[in-house]
């Protein structure tokens, strides 16, 4: 609707459209009106009656997050009366809740806490005793937690399983004071999208059982990227722990959260990806390695050059991974194709056709930039290799060094290269048995830790940055081959990400229309 | 003599059978109704009759089948609301057990007006065999061609059935019914959107009380304006007084609207037991603010009784002598509200509870004297805030209560015993 309707909110005129709410206009304008049942991705409830506000006209307070604007409408959030209902809802909310807030692990970031400060602050008057239910810390399903004390009964998880997953798991039982949110009788909580309840139960009525006493939520810093964990390329936020390293067993990513992107994710991620978080901190490749030992990584770019000079482009074999970001694999493209000569550089089809996907987010292919690969290199589906055959495709071709990116090679291979002498570079992120196989491993950085793009399954173009230190000495591929062509004594040499990013970008084909100057925030489609 | 149209049958033998209703001229109007009258006219006569929504809003019905949307390509339906809750009120059951035909033919004349070619009759599960004999009615009437296919060789169709509730209190408010008879848990959706507009299956629908629907075949015999002409104005026709508590002779009564509250105790129901004095009337079901013996000389109409500060509401009359301790009338009425919370909405499900444990408290001589400003307290925050006007239900007695007797209830909080017993 592009009908444009004036709305008075608090005096202040307001131009919007009539198809939304009043609460969706003052969020738009920066009026905070308090909720807890309304979430902007699903269905309004209208519920908690948080979001009371004076209409002209109407005889009583209306809710916000379902009245629609009408033309002339004027609303008020700041009367004496407005005011007074919110607060005294807000005290009913309290009454039978238990105000465990030392031990919940929502506190600090809890709608309770954090409305009671700005609209509460009453005295109490209730002091009968609370209201028991049965279910207090029971967990639910492999990620959440439920608490039933804590629950405002604001159905945002009733919702989100019946009209996002659609597997129907909860439910509200019981009536009055005594309702309690469960699971359906002979349910479990299975699907794959259990952590989104955690983020939109507005109180600790479902914590998370991943990260619950793990840290308190105050301590977290925060930064926005993008989740690798398979083509969609939902969009996140990083929460780590720089202030408290020996909490956690000193991991420093705690949590992943989806940040909202109305072209992808919406307001939500699935479990894989959420829970996915672990290898940025767990069994990292830091230093370089040579026959096993830690070497400094002078040592091992200089083996490395040795391997490649006494090695020829022909008996030399790269295996590209779809985790590396636009600017590594376009680094990659300009050391080895364009200035080493290497044509033997593929992509494995491994992980790329999992037939694992599902009508939400879910994708079958699980890297985060397969398209990216393609865009680059301009590989097409049909010039995969299969792992499996990847032996008879190393004695076909005499190969006498190979380079792997991140992939976990089958046994037959690995006993194959050991019996023919061939030379093992990997550069990688974490370990695993290729990486323990290999001559020279090169300790890779982890998305998080670096910045880049990837572009998701639709074609859109994310970039993403970091504020995570790189663990150890582990780098972006890119400066990896800076040094290897400054060695090479190749051509390209790029100063910095920025530097790269704009070669980059005026170099692909693909992203001829992407403007520098102006990338959304929500990706840009590119042409593949 | 008044006017009788809803009990006009209620003296004869065998009343609620098929035959006896047509040898009183029954199904006369549907008939007529159906071969010579365009809906447009039937709905033109009932908004002329002032007839008022006899479930306890007083909504005026002609005006309410007038928002149903037209040419939608979708069904609408006609749900009669035979829930009936409300503590105190039992007129409609009179109605289903003494004269179900005449509901049935207010049910066909309805929908053919608005067009329905299906009516569900919501009827509470406590009421059992009032359930059976309405389905022998509706039998009765299939058997005769007065529903089905093809009615009075019209080829207008209609269908009827009943569906029978569990029991719950809010499932007597409309847009629960609705969410009832879909088959999920009864409670109130959000309004808007209203009913007329997305009801029952999301498809147009109108929700009238028995009484209001039984009303329909005198108005369409004898036109609006005489219906009109039984009330004072804006309040067309006769009411059912079901009058109960501390009189001789409870019971429901019919009388044109407008009919003096005092008549109908001192009169119809022969006075207060024991001939005790009038402490307090609720004239309106359990819900509405009570008055005071002195605020009782009003006329039962909706709008004389809202200006004496109470409402009409289902016409459920409960009287209270001077020997009825108020702390423990509320504490019982505070108790039904609290169960039959939904408990959807936050302060009609946490307010509602806390109240009952505040007034239990006092009757169980536990009670402080600031018990009292913090249960009008608690009242005032349900008022007006909740989904559905179950909050309001509740809220309003309270609130009139202690308006009006607040001294019975710091007494009991400070001597921990009823001042009248």
């Amino acid at each position: 609707m592009s009908e444009k309707i004036k709305v008075t909110i608090n005096g202040k005129e307001i131009l919007t459209t009539p198809d939304k709410t009043i609460l969706q206009v003052a969020e738009e304008n920066g009026i905070d009106i308090p909720h807890y049942c309304y979430h902007p991705g699903l269905p309004v409830a209208g519920n908690c009656r948080m979001c009371l506000v004076e209409v002209e006209g109407a005889r009583k307070l209306q809710t916000a997050c379902s009245t629609q604007v009408r033309d002339g409408m004027v609303v008020r959030t700041d009367t004496p009366q407005v005011k007074e209902a919110v607060r005294q809802v807000l005290e009913f909310m309290l009454i039978n809740h238990p105000l465990d807030c030392p031990v919940c692990d929502q506190a600090g970031e809890c709608g309770l806490q954090d409305y009671y400060m700005e609209y509460g602050q009453y005295d109490p008057k209730f002091i009968e005793n609370k209201n028991k239910k049965s279910k207090k810390a029971t967990p639910i399903g492999k990620y959440v937690i439920l608490d039933q004390e804590r629950c405002i009964l604001c159905a945002r998880c009733v919702r989100f399983t019946r009209f996002i997953t659609k597997t129907e798991e909860i439910g509200i039982f019981n009536r009055g004071d005594h309702s309690e949110v469960d699971l359906f009788p002979g349910k479990e909580l299975n699907n794959r999208y259990t952590g989104n309840l955690v983020d939109i139960c507005p109180v600790g009525a479902m914590t998370c059982r991943d990260f619950r006493f793990k840290c308190r939520v105050w301590y977290l810093e925060e930064f926005d990227s993008i989740c690798p964990g398979c083509s969609r390329g939902c969009n996140i936020k990083i929460y780590y722990n720089p202030h408290r390293p020996h909490k956690a067993d000193g991991n420093r990513v705690l949590r992943f959260k989806p940040r909202f992107n109305p072209e992808v994710n919406r307001y939500w991620m699935c479990d894989d990806g959420r829970y996915g978080y672990k290898f940025i901190d767990e069994n990292r490749i830091m230093y370089p390695l040579k026959g096993k030992e830690e070497v400094y990584l002078d040592e091992a770019i200089n083996s490395f050059v040795s391997l490649l000079k006494e090695s020829i482009p022909d008996r030399t074999f790269y295996l590209l991974s779809a985790n590396s970001t636009n600017e590594e694999l376009f680094a990659t493209k300009k050391f080895f194709v364009d200035n080493y000569k290497l044509e033997n550089i593929f992509l494995p089809d491994e992980d790329i056709f999992t037939g694992d996907r599902d009508d939400l987010l879910i994708t079958e292919d699980k890297h985060p930039n397969t398209n990216g690969v393609k865009a680059i290199f301009n590989i097409l589906y049909k010039d995969l290799i299969k792992l499996d055959e990847l032996r008879e495709l190393l004695e076909e071709k005499s190969i006498s060094l190979l380079i792997v990116n991140r992939h976990e090679l089958p046994e037959d291979v690995l006993d194959f290269i050991k019996e023919n002498g061939i030379k093992l570079v990997y550069l990688g992120t974490n370990f695993n048995k290729t990486s323990k196989a290999a001559d020279l491993v090169f300790p890779i950085s982890v998305f998080a830790e670096k910045e880049g793009s990837f572009i998701n399954v639709d074609k859109r173009f994310q970039k993403f940055s970091s504020r995570l230190e790189p663990l150890g000495v582990s780098m972006p591929e890119w400066v990896l081959f800076n040094r290897l062509s400054e060695l090479m004594e190749f051509p390209v040499y790029y100063s910095s990400y920025m530097n790269i990013f704009k070669h980059m970008i005026s170099e692909v084909g693909a992203f001829k229309n992407i403007d520098l100057n102006n990338i959304n925030k929500y990706g840009v489609l590119v042409e593949l | 003599m008044s006017v009788k149209i809803l009990t006009k049958h209620f003296h004869i033998k065998d009343s609620h059978k098929i035959d006896v209703y047509i040898s009183d001229g029954g199904y006369k109007q549907a008939e007529r109704a159906l071969k010579e009258m365009k809906p447009e006219e039937i709905l033109e006569e009932v908004k002329k009759s002032n007839l008022r929504g006899r479930g306890g809003a007083g909504f005026p019905t002609g005006l309410k089948w007038s928002f149903v949307p037209k040419d939608t390509g979708k069904p609408v339906y006609l749900c009669v609301n035979s829930d009936e809750s409300e503590p105190g009120t039992f007129k409609d059951r009179h109605i289903i057990e003494k004269d179900p035909h005449m509901l049935l033919e207010g049910i066909i004349i309805t929908s053919y007006t608005i067009g329905a070619h299906e009516s569900y009759i919501y009827i509470r599960g406590e009421y059992y065999p009032q359930a059976i004999r309405l389905q022998e009615a509706i039998d009765e009437a299939y058997a005769k061609g007065f529903l089905g296919e093809n009615i009075f060789g019209t080829g207008y169709k209609l269908d009827v059935k009943i569906y029978r509730g569990a029991g719950a209190y809010i499932c007597g408010e409309e847009t629960a019914l609705l969410e009832s008879i879909e088959g999920k848990k009864g409670k109130p959706r959000l309004k808007p959107p209203f009913p007329a507009v997305v009801g029952l299956y999301n498809c147009p629908t109108v929700i009238n009380n028995v009484e209001t629907i039984a009303n329909i075949p005198a108005i369409v015999e004898k036109g609006g304006e005489w219906f009109a002409s039984l009330g004072p104005e804006k309040n067309g026709g006769t009411k059912l007084y079901a009058i109960s508590g501390h009189v001789n002779k409870p019971g429901v009564y019919e009388h044109e609207m407008g009919y003096p509250l005092m008549k109908l105790i001192n009169e119809d129901a022969g006075g207060v037991i024991d001939g005790l004095k009038l402490k307090a009337v609720i004239p309106g079901g359990s819900s509405v603010p009570v008055l005071r013996a002195e605020e009782c000389d009003i006329n039962l109409d909706y709008d004389s009784v809202a200006k004496a500060g109470s409402m009409l509401g289902s016409g459920a009359v409960i009287v209270m002598s001077e020997k009825t301790c108020m702390v423990r009338a509320l504490q019982r009425l505070i108790h039904f509200y609290k169960d039959e919370s939904c408990g959807q909405c936050t302060p009609c499900r946490e307010g509602t509870g806390w109240m009952l444990k505040i007034i239990n408290r006092i009757v169980s001589g536990n009670g402080r004297k600031e018990d009292v400003d913090t249960l009008y307290y608690i009242a005032k925050g349900i008022l007006g805030h909740t989904v559905c006007p179950l909050g309001d239900a509740a809220a309003m007695p309270v609130m009139s209560f202690i308006d009006k007797f607040r001294d019975e209830f710091e007494y009991f909080a400070i001597n921990k015993k009823s001042k009248v017993e």
